[in-house]
């Protein structure tokens, strides 16, 4: 029906890590090294929540990446497409992918726009030689590895780095109401994405073979401990208390929930206080890592853990 | 200076691209890449051989990373600032030296890797520096990794391992330290010409530092790193480590001609061009308030510790992990090993120490004499300075590893003539050890690799 434009939605939430270890092992065409696999537990999960995206009806992927890291407010993807190879400057031996992205510039507009009168400092990125954070292009790749919808970035602002995690958190709160407003006026189905682990207390070396599990284990205790908190909090669904948390949280495990993503995406979901479906826990070089989604369809809400 | 000295003056440069790509758009961006193209024109006249640079602009996690690609190409874009354009570059590595630095580290105790690969992320601060001060590539480079991680201790042996490799090599450099003095930018957008230093109490510091590097008291900047971070720096790579690296990788003094060439605000942090050329004539004085390293002994492999720190706390300058297996220690306050094997090795609790000889360090000097001329003929030596060569070759290797003569447990004595020269061994060795109380075993052997009469193996306790 021209000219009535429905209401946009989020029609789903993923909280979707990015260690660029699980495309390494995954072997896909677009990335370079070869490995022997690895990390199976996590791959798995991937793959599963991969497979529920599929019967999911939607437009695009709206992503909050912690590499993606601006000092001078928000900025958000604004070309149409962008096609280049994503090397991590930390782990060139195991990720160097090559990507090819469409952009929804219109939903990323639409979003800088909305955010600017809700009076947070925002910006579009034009240049067409940016290259894309690999945080995106993981997550995105192990969430949809046909690359078969358009994809918004939206960077991560350093609040933390410049003032606290409460001005984090705040400033997230605010991000995700001006994109949930921009979404449901955009009249898009959208699927939001936090790309980011839970503790991120990291091994500072590296196994000889990356892959070789019997070298896998989370950090330490204390950060397992903090990370079994926030999944049993998920699983209960009490998105509100782990916000609250997310401070402390965030100072003991450092966390890269200090960029924002899981804050960002609950506040666009108005504080979900049904479970989260958990696809898969696992470290990654000692950081702790959860694969959850949060569906507002109570239909197609499963209890997966 | 010394001749010897292998860095022929040191640069303090900003990472920002404003003076690369929007320099006449604010005087001060303008003055900036004035200065910067003035430097570009001294390396031009100088005889250096290679252009090595730390950036505080890439952070590394695991270990130190040194860049060896030989022509890295790309277009680059700042995260940040990519409305004021791209950076187009092709640069020209020094891979030898890149691959030696990385050895050089590695034998000082750091984790340390090479990264060669096509579209490896060159960051910004090094891009805007090797376009600007080398645009033809006249001189091959280096690059080298700001481990968020690295403390004090790690990233000063960091910067000893960069002389080691240039004394190595035969090299002559110009060392480059991208960083910013403060680094509080405004968190939003401002036009060129409203561009200032964030606050009066980030221009005072600025100003105490700039005091500093003009008089050329790079050392003392050094000891004033972490005061410097706590008033004018945020969190980003953790701490103002860029002093600790520069002093270091320049020979740890004050000793230097400073120039500031250029000071300006960019989006509201402090930048700096300064020249540090060494001198015979500068202030010469300095203010030692933490203690040099050598070697670094800290470890961060967790590996196979089965679990790490449980009381570490979420900072990334907590407690980390220490693990048994500790690296190897070389010094060259001792004379330097005739095979492939280290000064020591911490294992555990426990230092063992490879046999040491009474040879002087770097002249391979033999107190008291050969024993044999170079065509096997025998010479009078003297066994008593021989000895107590020896036991100073032992102090020293323990001293570099953070142990001393008193820690010493055990040793074993080789004599090549027991009858000979027993007494006055057994003299010299009671000067030193008749309070310590170390277990002996004293052997009589047929030769030692080198013409000396004693060689000493020592286990001691590692502190």
């Amino acid at each position: 029906m021209e000219g009535a434009m429905t209401k946009g939605e989020i029609v789903l939430g993923c909280l979707a890590p990015h260690p660029p270890h699980l495309v390494y092992a995954e072997n896909p065409e677009q990335n370079e090294p070869i490995s022997e696999g690895g990390w199976e537990t996590l791959r798995w999960g991937y793959a599963k929540l991969a497979r529920k995206l599929k019967t999911i009806d939607y437009d695009a992927m709206v992503i909050l990446t912690p590499h993606w890291q601006t000092y001078i407010g928000t900025h958000f993807l604004g070309c149409d497409a962008f096609k280049s190879l994503s090397v991590d400057p930390i782990f060139p031996n195991l990720f160097r992918y090559h990507y090819d992205l469409k952009v929804d510039v219109a939903l990323s507009e639409k979003m800088c726009e909305i955010a600017k009168e809700a009076g947070i400092i925002s910006k579009m990125m034009r240049n067409p030689d940016f290259r894309v954070d690999y945080g995106t292009i993981t997550s995105c790749h192990l969430l949809n590895p046909n690359w078969d919808k358009p994809v918004v970035t939206v960077s991560s602002n350093r609040n933390r780095h410049y003032y606290s995690v409460e001005v984090m958190n705040e400033q997230a709160i605010a991000l995700g109401n001006a994109c949930r407003k921009a979404i449901e006026e955009s009249g898009k189905k959208v699927v939001l994405i936090a790309s980011h682990s839970l503790s991120h207390r990291h091994f500072t070396t590296e196994a000889p073979l990356p892959e070789d599990m019997s070298l896998e284990h989370i950090y330490n205790h204390s950060q397992y401990v903090w990370d079994m908190r926030l999944v049993e909090l998920m699983r209960q669904g009490e998105m509100e208390q782990i916000i609250d948390l997310m401070p402390e949280f965030t100072e003991q495990t450092i966390a890269e929930t200090e960029g924002g993503g899981l804050t960002w995406m609950m506040a666009a979901m108005g504080m979900p206080n049904y479970p989260a479906e958990i696809y898969g826990y696992q470290s990654v070089i000692g950081t702790g890592n959860v694969i959850a989604c949060w569906d507002p369809n109570e239909n197609t809400r499963e209890v997966v853990l | 200076m010394s001749e010897e000295n292998p860095v022929l003056f040191g640069l303090y440069v900003p990472p920002h691209p404003h003076p690369l790509l929007a320099p006449n758009e604010n005087q001060g961006w303008g003055e900036l890449r004035d200065a910067y193209d003035m430097c570009r024109r001294r390396i031009e006249e100088s005889e250096a051989d290679i252009i090595l640079i730390y950036s505080t602009t890439w952070p590394s996690i695991v270990g130190h990373q040194f860049q060896t690609l030989p022509e890295p190409e790309w277009v680059h874009v700042d995260d940040d600032f990519h409305y004021l354009g791209s950076m187009p570059y092709k640069f020209r590595m020094d891979t030898e030296f890149g691959e030696g630095y990385r050895d050089a580290a590695e034998n000082r105790g750091l984790h340390a890797r090479t990264v060669s690969y096509h579209g490896f992320p060159i960051d910004t601060g090094s891009v805007v520096a090797l376009s600007l001060l080398n645009p033809d590539n006249r001189i091959p480079a280096c690059i080298v990794s700001s481990n968020m991680y690295a403390n004090r201790a790690e990233t000063i042996v960091l910067g000893k391992a960069a002389r080691d490799t240039l004394k190595a090599q035969g090299k002559k450099a110009v060392v480059v330290v991208v960083a910013s003095l403060s680094n509080r930018m405004f968190t939003e957008h401002i036009e060129p010409h409203e561009d200032r230093i964030h606050s009066p109490k980030d221009e005072e510091w600025n100003q105490k530092i700039l005091e500093f590097f003009g008089a050329g008291r790079l050392e003392d900047i050094s000891q004033l790193s972490r005061d410097i971070h706590g008033q004018i720096r945020i969190q980003k790579v953790v701490a103002y480590k860029p002093a600790w690296w520069m002093a270091s990788a320049m020979g740890q003094h004050n000793n230097y001609d400073g120039e500031v060439l250029a000071y300006a605000a960019l989006n509201g942090s402090g930048g700096a061009v300064i020249q540090l050329t060494p001198s015979s004539e500068s202030i010469g004085d300095k203010e030692f308030d933490e203690d040099d390293v050598e070697v670094y002994r800290g470890d961060r492999n967790v590996l196979e510790s089965g679990g790490g720190d449980m009381q570490a706390a979420g900072g990334v300058e907590g407690p980390l992990v220490e693990t048994d297996e500790l690296p190897t220690i070389n010094t060259s306050k001792a004379p330097a090993p005739v095979g492939a094997y280290p000064h020591a090795r911490r294992q555990g609790d426990l230092l063992y120490l490879s046999g040491v000889g009474p040879r002087q360090p770097n002249t391979n000097e033999i107190p008291g004499g050969p024993i044999e001329d170079g065509k096997g003929n025998p010479l009078e030596y003297d066994i008593k300075t021989q000895t107590e060569a020896c036991i100073q070759n032992v102090k020293a290797i323990l001293e570099a590893s953070g142990s001393s003569l008193n820690d010493v447990i055990d040793v074993t004595t080789f004599l090549i003539d027991m009858k000979r020269d027993f007494e006055g061994y057994n003299k010299i060795y009671a000067k030193h050890f008749e309070e310590i109380q170390a277990t002996r075993t004293t052997l009589a052997i047929q030769a030692l690799p080198t013409p000396i009469a004693v060689e000493m193996k020592v286990i001691a306790k590692a502190r």
